[in-house]
């Protein structure tokens, strides 16, 4: 491909990179005792939740930063970021979807989630949440029908507060980590679903995040608990303006599958990468993890092409005898993009089983690494994994990396690990071409039928979705 | 509708094509012949257009156009069709699914609307039933684990879908036992017309009792040296390349 193609792709503009012009209710930078309580304040919390946010906050200020991942960025500076920001016209909640600010809604549609469409047509729930607010959950009627509850974290906190007490925090304790610990003080919001025990949730549930203001970082936080013999399928979307400045968006989510439960969690994350030299974009530090019981089952399932970084490892706890996690991952990385992904498979009871499908995808000069871990316990017998992780590179600047920790302290577990390196090979771009395609059409079914394992496990429409997001993002990867 | 005038072409800055000239009127169907290293697939590629392969001299007009001058895909869309002597595989994309991709990118550059998937089904299935491939080909990954034999009847299923006007075929018939060589043959002489051309590159004769040529060219060290009718095939079954060589040398 010749140099100019490139540099028009790499000048190329981020699609969701504006900024929507709302009057914002936006906190000083800095992080103290004072910042946690103002936010709690302001979301009228009960004192334990404010209890727990300060614990959360003085383990945090005990720990160091991790060190470990293969990504390489300036130390953040903790004080310089905001750490609650609102859209003005919040301050009294819409009741419905009538009384939103048009220029959210416009935002929304701009990003192509028409909600009142949405609300008619696809049968979504969504749950929007614009930087640290969710500002209205459609479907809410329909859902409680069926039991469902499924409204942001901070209504669940006023709601049903038995419920969030009784989960918040069991999967991924306060000082999990730092990025967790980090969380836990500040959250602002996040959706918070329960399902209740037999009941299938009738449509998909949906979250777009959205990160508006400058400076602020983004700190959401989701509650999952699926109760016994419960179905639900979840989704997650994540967009945010282009900045020169990097942005931080460090998110906790927790899934609780109850004895033959099963949760379905889907991401589609396209935060803004950063421009071709690196400058800007999101740091997304995310944990996510799930607490599978007896019978049942969690399947991760990501699509990730945005954020300069990527730090993220969705995992399952297999804790409950015959439970199943699984985890399908398609990372693409381009231009001056760093992933570190993967996930955690520790398996604790009999019986249990995992099945880890990685798809990098490394384009430009971006580096991507997979990191896995896979432990069996001396409880675990039976246990079963299997991993596959494969890497396609494109161009000759790019880097893949896999990183597969194993352990296993039950010897008659069976763990299979299969792995890859390809690249998209000048042959296989040829005969394309040969037989009418062209390039960046070539480019972006190759890559669609490396990633073809991962997407068929999405939902239909976000299928569509992630494949389109893919050839967006490697236009012009192609040296 | 093929005229090539005095063609040098490098790959990796080696002189490979050192001035071939050769002209192919509609409805013809001319065959290549060669000793190993002497440029016969060279000219294949370069006609295509792949990468990597420098025209350094001449010309190439296609149906009155400058074909050196378009890009591979471009080539492609005015009816110029390359049968791989080594096909590659695609992990992970349907055969079906690269078949109609390809089908529509060559109509929407004719301004064709692309074929209803219907349509398309009933004309795939056609095709496989013409190279003798099982339906099941479809649904599996472009070349993913097929045979030899299987990969270059997917190559003729390709030629049959697209309906080229130039088929230029490298080599089709290595590695194939004498029943898919028959297919093979057949599938061409059924796509042959007053309108379609073909340019065949082989080894071997053989070929040639199934494809009846209208003209036979030999090509060593990167120069036709020699044409004829198909009564040249068979003189070189008989005496080999060995004596055509030393004449020019």
């Amino acid at each position: 491909m010749s140099q100019e193609r490139i540099d028009e792709a790499i000048t190329r503009e981020y699609a969701a990179g504006f900024h929507t012009a709302i009057e914002a209710d936006t906190l000083p930078p800095g992080l103290s005792e004072e910042t946690v309580r103002f936010i709690s304040a302001r979301k009228n919390e009960p004192d334990w939740m404010l209890e727990w946010r300060l614990e959360a906050l003085r383990a945090w200020q005990q720990m160091p930063e991790p060190q470990w991942a293969h990504v390489d960025f300036p130390k953040i500076d903790f004080q310089s970021i905001s750490y609650f920001s609102r859209p003005k016209s919040m301050e009294e909640r819409p009741k419905s979807l009538d009384e939103v600010d048009p220029e959210l809604l416009a935002t929304y549609a701009k990003l192509g989630i028409p909600l009142h469409e949405q609300e008619m047509l696809a049968g979504v729930a969504v749950d929007v949440v614009f930087d640290s607010v969710s500002v209205t959950t459609t479907f809410r009627q329909k859902l409680a029908e069926a039991g469902v509850l499924f409204c942001s974290i901070s209504e669940a906190i006023q709601e049903y507060p038995d419920l969030v007490r009784k989960y918040l925090g069991t999967v991924v304790p306060r000082k999990d980590n730092y990025f967790a610990a980090l969380n836990s003080a500040v959250f602002s919001d996040g959706s918070f679903v329960y399902i209740p025990k037999g009941v299938r949730c009738p449509m998909e549930l949906s979250t777009y995040f959205r990160i508006n203001e400058a400076n602020t970082g983004q700190f959401e936080r989701t509650l999952i608990v699926a109760d016994e013999a419960s179905h639900v399928s979840y989704l997650e979307g994540c967009t945010a303006p282009m900045r020169d400045e990097n942005q931080l968006h460090a998110a906790v989510v927790e899934l609780v599958a109850l004895d033959d439960a099963e949760i379905k969690y889907s991401t589609v994350q396209n935060w803004y990468p950063g421009d071709a030299e690196g400058k800007g974009g999101i740091y997304n530090f995310v944990t996510k993890r799930g607490l599978a019981h007896r019978n049942s089952k969690i399947a991760w399932t990501q699509v990730e092409t945005g954020s300069a970084i990527t730090w993220k490892y969705p995992s399952c706890i297999l804790r409950g005898d015959n439970s199943v996690g699984e985890f399908y991952s398609v990372a693409l990385t381009n231009n001056r993009q760093q992933a570190d992904t993967g996930t955690k498979m520790i398996h604790l009871g009999k019986n249990t089983r995992s099945t880890i499908i990685s798809k990098g995808i490394s384009a430009g000069h971006s580096s991507n690494a997979y990191r896995g871990l896979v432990r069996i316990s001396p409880t675990a017998s039976g246990a079963r994994n299997y991993t596959q992780c494969d890497s396609l590179l494109i161009g000759d600047v790019s880097a893949a990396h896999t990183f597969p920790y194993i352990e296993c302290k039950q010897p008659d577990a069976v763990i299979e690990h299969e792995a890859t390196t390809s690249k998209v090979s000048e042959d296989q771009l040829y005969l394309c071409q040969q037989r009418g395609l062209d390039e960046e059409k070539a480019v972006s079914m190759i890559v669609n039928g490396f990633c073809k394992e991962v997407f068929r496990e999405l939902p239909m429409e976000f299928a569509v979705e992630a494949g389109k997001l893919l050839e967006v993002s490697l236009e012009g990867a192609v040296g | 509708m093929l005229k090539i005038k005095e063609l040098h072409a490098n790959v990796d800055n080696k002189p490979i094509l050192k001035g071939i000239d050769l002209e192919i009127k509609a409805g013809e169907v001319h065959a290549i012949m060669g000793p190993n290293g002497s440029g016969k697939s060279t000219l294949g590629h370069v006609l295509s257009g792949r990468p990597g392969y420098e025209v350094t001299a001449g010309s190439v007009e296609f149906l009155g156009k400058d074909l050196l001058a378009m890009d591979t895909e471009e080539r492609a869309h005015l009816g110029l069709f390359l049968a791989f002597q080594y096909p590659v595989e695609i992990p992970g994309v349907s055969n079906m699914e690269f078949l109609k991709a390809a089908v529509d990118a060559v109509r929407e550059s004719r301004e064709l609307d692309a074929l209803d998937t219907v349509t398309f089904m009933k004309q795939a299935r056609e095709a496989c039933s013409a190279v003798d491939l099982d339906q099941a080909f479809l649904k599996r990954g472009v070349n993913e684990g097929f045979s030899g034999g299987e990969k270059k009847r997917n190559e003729l299923l390709q030629m049959i879908l697209l309906q080229p006007t130039l088929c230029v075929m490298d080599e089709t018939d290595s590695g194939l036992d004498i029943d898919a060589l028959q297919v093979v043959a057949k599938g061409v002489n059924d796509l042959r017309n007053s309108e379609r051309s073909f340019l065949l590159v082989t080894h071997y004769q053989r070929l040639l009792n199934f494809i009846e040529p209208d003209h036979v060219h030999v090509l060593s060290a990167g120069r036709i040296v020699r044409s004829g009718d198909k009564s040249l095939a068979l003189e070189l079954e008989d005496k080999g390349y060995g004596w055509l060589v030393d004449e020019v040398a």
